[in-house]
């Protein structure tokens, strides 16, 4: 039997998820889910980069009456989480700027589909 | 079709190519290099007991700057998209022109009124939540959770209460005033730490206080309580602007 790690789960299921984003970003054809297609790639992304950063038995990285009793080494890299919390809003405003540009070319053209929307088309 | 095809072709592509690097990922058993110092050294470099906190606010502070730039750029570009009085210009298109009689699409305009079970768990929650975003951003040093996660915690207070009444605004100028001086004294501070201390958002001219105690790690609790309130307002505004416009 094949021992899977956690850090191996973690990258495998975030390309996997990366993978179901990008699928969705190209063949959807609904603006609005392109956009969710779009979160669910941010989504994977940032699970491998937090995955990548997982040491062995680690514990969060915050220094407490539990952390010394395991030893203070034994926490995992503070560096991918503390990208990743950022990341995750950064992807949130991203997001709302979208739906926004989805308000306005509904406003504009009446429709969602990007099929519909040549203007932009050579 | 042959798109469809292509696609899966693509995708097959990448995901096999990059599965072997992801699957041949050995796990570290301990820290190494950067991390291995912020770890070690972090407590007695900045006092602070959340690491990740440490690096967001203090090892990486420049970074952390860059972020809420982001964020602002981003807020600024919906506000310029929605918040524009002008109706958008319709184009003039065919089918526009064929059929006169077109019915006015639904733009979601209608709003119903919230029922009194949303109303009253909103009035309910709405302080109870804003105080727990407060507590998370204050705490940030600490316990899990910063600026930015309190903050979010503060907006989706805000989207409860903008759903359970549909008549109520938030007030713009408001909340441009709280984001631009929360900013502008995140910047302020990180100039008085190039002042008083090592460098450019150097949290140690502040004393450092006693380990773990809520005033404690220097000026980190006043940078992320300060990054909690923009962000905060920041997302709000977001909210009520994709609000008012659809």
């Amino acid at each position: 039997m094949i021992q899977v790690t956690i850090t191996q789960a973690m990258t495998a299921l975030g390309l996997l998820l990366a993978i179901i984003g990008l699928w969705g970003i190209l063949t959807r054809r609904n603006i609005i889910r392109i956009i969710i297609a779009f979160t669910i790639l941010d989504t994977g992304v940032h699970l491998i980069m937090v995955g990548l950063g997982y040491v062995t038995k680690g514990t969060a990285p915050i220094l407490d009456g539990e952390l010394a009793a395991l030893g203070t080494l034994n926490v995992v890299d503070p560096v991918p989480s503390a990208l990743v919390l950022t990341a995750i809003v950064i992807g949130l405003a991203v997001t709302a700027l979208m739906l926004s540009y989805a308000i306005r070319l509904y406003q504009t053209y009446h429709t969602l589909s990007i099929d519909e929307i040549k203007e932009m088309k050579w | 079709m042959i798109k469809r095809l292509l696609i899966i072709v693509a995708l097959a592509t990448i995901a096999l190519g990059l599965f072997p690097l992801v699957w041949g990922m050995q796990e570290a058993r301990t820290l190494s290099g950067v991390a291995r110092y912020y770890v070690v050294n972090g407590a007695e470099d900045y006092g602070a007991a959340n690491l990740v906190t440490a690096v967001v606010v203090s090892y990486r502070g420049l970074d952390t700057l860059g972020e809420v730039a982001v964020l602002f750029v981003a807020t600024a570009g919906i506000v310029l998209l929605l918040g524009s009085a002008k109706e958008p210009v319709l184009l003039d298109r065919k089918s526009h022109a064929e059929g006169e009689s077109e019915p006015e699409p639904d733009m979601g305009t209608e709003r119903r009124e919230g029922s009194p079970l949303l109303k009253t768990g909103a009035a309910l929650l709405f302080p109870i939540i804003l105080l727990f975003g407060v507590y998370i951003f204050v705490n940030g040093h600490l316990t899990p959770g910063g600026g930015f996660q309190g903050g979010v915690v503060i907006a989706s207070a805000v989207v409860l209460l903008l759903m359970a009444n549909s008549e109520m605004h938030m007030k713009h100028g408001l909340l441009n005033m709280i984001e631009a001086l929360s900013g502008a004294t995140y910047v302020a501070i990180g100039l008085l730490g190039m002042w008083l201390a090592a460098g450019f958002l150097d949290p140690r001219f502040l004393p450092s206080g006693e380990f773990g105690a809520l005033f404690s790690a220097g000026a980190i609790p006043l940078i992320y309580s300060l990054i909690g309130m923009k962000v905060g307002s920041e997302l709000t505004g977001v909210m009520e602007s994709l609000r008012r416009k659809a």
